[in-house]
């Protein structure tokens, strides 16, 4: 699948292993555009290569904590306006990745570079999307064009379907497990198999986003009806869609059967430490984070709401609770979400994502323990390097604040 | 490119993180490169920047450079007069950091056992050869577009000489 789509891309046939040269559809930054603009700068160029296909969206420095971060934001709003950027998504409409997919800037068939390591995301839209830096994004900006390698492909089967209180999270997890962190370096994972087409978009854009922590470029999954229907009304563009190919070979193959998985939990200070949760039961936790581009949509909130349901959570317990976007944060409004998660003493923050990588918002002092729903555990990342982080399902984020100890959230559920 | 200096080896280096090479409370953050170089691999080794005033030539373990794309884990690690990376693997995201802003690094995972901490090191980038005190080893050299993105220092540099 990759190959026929770099081929496109390319404008000729190439297999992987080639080097090319190509234009994307669309790019994103988004509080690291200050940077970027520095870097563009730099390069002598005056003018960017094509505006309406920059998007840039402020979520990581959300809202701004520091005077630092301010002048970030205003030097690319300055930015924006001189260079006639129209897609700019000020601070406090989402983070960056669900944006770019609920306003139709990702379309299937499509080439999307971010600056931010999880813009393997937009593959949950059978677009190829794949993270880039600062000063690569520089140099799209200043000539439209990025030289990329042509990745090998590790197809991941899936078949059944998820039992009552396992997630899309604990899938990823589990092929962390089978792949170690670096299992996929400079790959891309294919998604594939009868089980894709029970997973909603939003548990498919969670196994995409974490495709980066096995190490791969992109993490591809198959379109069908439910990217279609996805993208009904956010988009009037048109897109071709990729498919694999009959014949097409694999590096690897790996095989997930859903239906017997158990809850799975990453433990400090790796994303690869990956155990059962039985295993960790019991641990005692003090923090709570619930949100980022991984685990942040509407579905997860609601699973960790339905836990709470109305109950306190632990003394000595801080739940944070960041929508991913101004949609899901209006969804949980109206169906009452957002309020009997506020009752069960979470704190509703901004639609940004700040606490993930300890810059913005809850960070972690030393000693604290940390059940997150985000994606990255490594030390110090949430603050202290005295912290420790536990990555789980947002059920299981849910359920251990309730207790104040991990816990299996199967022990709530009817 | 000939690049010489001494050996600054981190024994069991796997998975070192962006987050401890440049800690996330700084990535949002600008600062000048001798700022940056006060911070370098702080949360890994808070040392780092004396030693590699000293030993230029940084050796590493598996997957080194995992996690966010922040580039400035691979600048404040140049800033430090660090002139290259050798390590048994490295992150996909770390790796296009570092030679797009000009910094080599070397995939060579047998290569890293050879080296002991100290020892003088000689890299001939167009060629592939590394001299290891007296042993002389042999990698794949970087393809050409690559050895002129290194000769240039980096992307930037390039697309103002070239533009």
């Amino acid at each position: 699948m990759i190959e026929r789509a770099f081929s496109r891309f390319a404008s000729r046939a190439v297999k992987a292993g080639d080097i090319v040269i190509v234009e994307p559809d669309r790019v994103m930054s988004h509080d690291n555009t200050a940077f970027i603009i520095k870097k563009f700068k730099e390069t002598g160029y005056s003018e960017v290569w094509n505006p309406e296909k920059i998007v840039i969206v402020f979520d990581h420095c959300v809202p701004a904590r520091t005077p630092a971060h301010s002048q970030n934001h205003d030097e690319a709003r300055r930015f924006v306006r001189d260079a006639g950027i129209r897609h700019f998504i000020d601070a406090g409409e989402g983070v960056s990745h669900q944006i770019m997919m609920e306003r139709g800037f990702v379309l299937p068939g499509q080439l999307v570079l971010g600056a931010d390591s999880h813009s393997t995301i937009y593959g949950a839209l059978n677009a190829v999307g794949i993270p880039i830096n600062r000063t690569e994004m520089a140099g799209i900006w200043a000539t439209g064009e990025i030289w990329l390698k042509v990745p090998q492909s590790i197809r991941v089967a899936m078949s059944g379907a998820l039992p009552a209180g396992v997630y899309a999270k604990d899938v990823f997890l589990n092929i962390l497990k089978l792949l170690g962190g670096d299992g996929a370096t400079y790959r891309c994972l294919e998604f594939a198999g009868p089980g894709v087409s029970g997973l909603s978009m939003s548990e498919r854009m969670t196994l995409s986003n974490m495709a980066v922590e096995v190490g791969a470029k992109a993490g591809i999954m198959p379109f069908d009806d439910l990217t279609r229907d996805f993208l009904e009304g956010r988009t009037m563009a048109s897109y071709e869609k990729i498919a694999a190919s009959d014949q097409a070979e694999y590096e690897r193959n790996i095989e997930i059967d859903l239906s017997q998985l158990q809850p799975q939990i990453a433990c400090p200070h790796q994303v690869d430490n990956i155990r059962d949760l039985a295993d960790v039961a019991g641990t005692p936790v003090s923090h709570g984070y619930l949100g980022s581009c991984t685990n942040g949509r509407i579905d997860d909130l609601r699973t960790a709401a339905d836990i709470l349901d109305g109950k306190r959570i632990a003394k000595g317990v801080r739940l944070v609770v960041y929508p991913a976007s101004e949609e899901i944060r209006s969804v949980a409004i109206a169906e009452g979400i957002l309020d009997r998660l506020a009752r069960s003493g979470a704190s509703i923050e901004a639609s940004a994502c700040g606490p993930c990588f300890g810059a913005v918002g809850a960070t972690l002092g030393a000693g604290e323990v940390c059940i997150s729903s985000s994606n990255r555990n490594f030390r110090g990342r949430m603050g202290s390097r005295d912290a420790e982080i536990y990555l789980s399902s947002p059920a299981v984020v849910a359920a251990s604040c309730l207790t104040g100890k991990i816990t299996d959230p199967r022990e709530f559920m009817q | 490119m000939r690049l010489e200096g001494l050996a600054l080896k981190y024994e069991h280096a796997d998975n070192v993180s962006t987050d401890e090479i440049w800690p996330g409370k700084y990535t949002y953050v600008q600062m000048n490169p001798e700022e940056m170089v006060g911070h370098a691999m702080e949360g890994f080794d808070p040392d780092f920047a004396r030693k590699a005033a000293i030993n230029s030539i940084l050796i590493v373990g598996k997957n080194f450079g995992i996690g966010s794309s922040r580039e400035q884990a691979a600048e404040c690690i140049k800033y430090a007069g660090i002139q290259a990376i050798i390590g048994q693997s490295f992150a996909r995201i770390f790796y296009r950091n570092a030679i797009n802003i000009g910094l080599p690094v070397i995939e060579a995972p047998r290569l890293v056992d050879s080296i002991n901490h100290g020892d003088r090191v000689v890299i001939d980038l167009e060629s592939g050869l590394i001299n290891i005190g007296d042993n002389v080893f042999e990698v794949s050299p970087f393809p050409a577009f690559v050895q002129d993105l290194l000769r240039h220092g980096g992307l930037i540099n390039m697309l103002r000489r070239n533009r």
